[in-house]
């Protein structure tokens, strides 16, 4: 199928694309990457009047270092991402995640702000940043705001953006200190996660002195479990606490389930990359106070 | 005079860039025009094309019914498939995924730049002889993005190799010969010989 007529306008500045969402806003679109929005315009599952390309809007691609978070311009690609040392060395999760954000084709148009305002329920990067307690920094008419990671992801692909606001960037915080790992099951590489998870602890020594999971696929938005948390909190990470926390997990987890997967299935794969994750991103971490000594 | 390569592209950034610059401090900027149509200039295989084109039209129906480049292949139409793989700016990309619009200024290459029925490509020359098709309707689509892949990793692991080729869907179920094929395509252009012996894959041919 071809998509339904519509309006179209390529701004060349945040200012230009505020003052079209405030004209537009309710009858039209922000075409990011595309490669979620295209699917549907293609298929007629989306039809809105206009459409507003955001891909020349230059200023809105940047990774930039800034009091302990990466800033991540929302109109960067996946694929820019994937190749930034800074993305490798100061958000190792993210470099986990990103090169599961579907095939090499997709990410080479993808944006990451794209990815974090589509909020897919079994998207990577919701789930890197629901993990990492990281933000967004959103433009509309009234000026800009920020949104913590939690406060964003309302619902399936329903985020905190009014109709006439914009992502502007999307706040990561630094964690190489720390240890992380992002797991996910998909029936092939580069499909949608049936299950994923991002884990991020801090040790001292063998003991984990915090931990923190987001799962994604499993849930309308991205999922945390501060009881499941809890349990690996202040312990060794041990084969014991794994197995506990896997239980834990996979008990209080609630997905749905649909063609690709039931909800027993998912349950099962949470509780066991729960508990791989940990222990990966506990292991990083005691490799990397080893190489700090 | 500066050198032609590449010039394309940057012309066409500068000037989309320097009025923003004229006028920095502008916070009410007025909202640019709906269009429902759009010329665009685009760089396809080397030859700058310029055309009017309807802004929903996908770059793939432009490609293929504008340029009547038939040799990029349309399949699923939302990305899943990889037939509709060409390279923009030497990336590969889905051009199902894209308007037509979106590619103004920007440089495309399809399969047909690759080689010729007389002139095959190292890596067409690799799928022939690895079985790497059968009915080649995907095929265009891994071509291009095995290009782009091996310019990247010259050397890759099979692994890598199905990793690099997840997003190409083959119906009919050649994918071994396809990673055999970019395995040795990698070979052959790293040896810098276009032409070598054809392979019978299990002592089957020949």
């Amino acid at each position: 199928m071809k998509p339904a007529p519509f309006q179209y306008a390529a701004p060349e500045s945040v200012e230009e694309t505020v003052a079209l969402l405030h004209a537009h806003g309710t009858e039209g679109k922000l075409l990011a990457g595309g490669q979620s929005l295209v699917p549907l315009l293609n298929m007629r599952l989306a039809r809105p009047s206009v459409i507003i390309d955001l891909n020349r809007v230059r200023t809105l691609d940047y990774i930039r270092e800034e009091n302990g978070e990466i800033a991540i311009g929302a109109m960067t690609r996946q694929r820019t991402a994937e190749r930034s040392p800074v993305v490798t060395r100061r958000l190792p999760l993210l470099a986990d995640a990103l090169p599961l954000v579907g095939h090499l084709q997709i990410r080479t148009r993808g944006t990451v702000g794209g990815n974090i305002a589509h909020a897919d329920p079994s998207a990577e990067l919701p789930a890197v940043l629901a993990a990492l307690e990281g933000s967004v920094v959103v433009r509309g008419p009234g000026g800009t705001r920020r949104v913590a990671a939690h406060a964003f992801f309302v619902s399936y692909l329903t985020t905190a953006l009014g109709p006439d606001e914009l992502l502007l960037e999307v706040r990561f915080p630094a964690h190489e200190h720390q240890g992380s790992a992002f797991l996910e099951v998909a029936r092939r590489h580069g499909d949608y996660a049936l299950v994923g998870v991002g884990a991020v602890v801090t040790m001292a020594g063998n003991v984990c002195q915090r931990a923190r999971l987001a799962f994604t696929g499993v849930g309308p938005v991205p999922v945390r479990i501060p009881d499941a948390e809890a349990v690996v909190t202040g312990k060794m990470v041990t084969d014991g606490v794994l197995a506990e926390l896997g239980k834990l997990v996979t008990h209080m987890i609630d997905p749905t389930g649909d063609i690709h997967a039931s909800a027993e299935y998912r349950k099962e794969v949470a509780g066991v990359l729960a508990r791989r994750a940990i222990r990966a991103a506990a292991e990083r971490a005691r490799m990397k106070q080893m190489r700090m000594r | 005079m500066k050198k032609r390569t590449g010039v394309v592209r940057r012309t066409t950034k500068a000037r989309v860039v320097t009025p923003r610059r004229r006028n920095p401090v502008r916070t009410d900027a007025a909202a640019p025009p709906l269009v429902t149509r759009k010329e665009i200039t685009v760089q396809v295989n080397g030859v700058a094309q310029t055309a009017e084109v309807e802004v929903r039209m996908t770059l793939v129906d432009f490609i293929r019914e504008r340029l009547g480049l038939t040799g990029t292949h349309v399949g699923c139409e939302h990305g899943v498939c990889g037939a509709c793989t060409i390279l923009l700016d030497g990336a590969p990309v889905r051009s199902c995924l894209m308007f037509a619009v979106q590619a103004a200024g920007q440089e495309i290459m399809t399969v047909e730049a690759l080689g010729t029925p007389d002139r095959l490509h190292p890596i067409q020359e690799a799928f022939r002889d690895h079985h790497g098709l059968q009915c080649g309707f995907c095929t265009p689509g891994f071509l291009m993005t095995t290009l782009a892949f091996l310019r990247e990793r010259p050397s890759p692991t099979a692994d890598e190799i199905r990793v690099a080729l997840a997003g190409h869907l083959c119906r009919c179920t050649v994918y071994q010969g396809i990673v055999e094929a970019v395995s040795d395509a990698a070979a052959r252009l790293r040896a810098g010989t276009p032409t070598p012996a054809p392979r019978a894959r299990g002592g089957a041919r020949e």
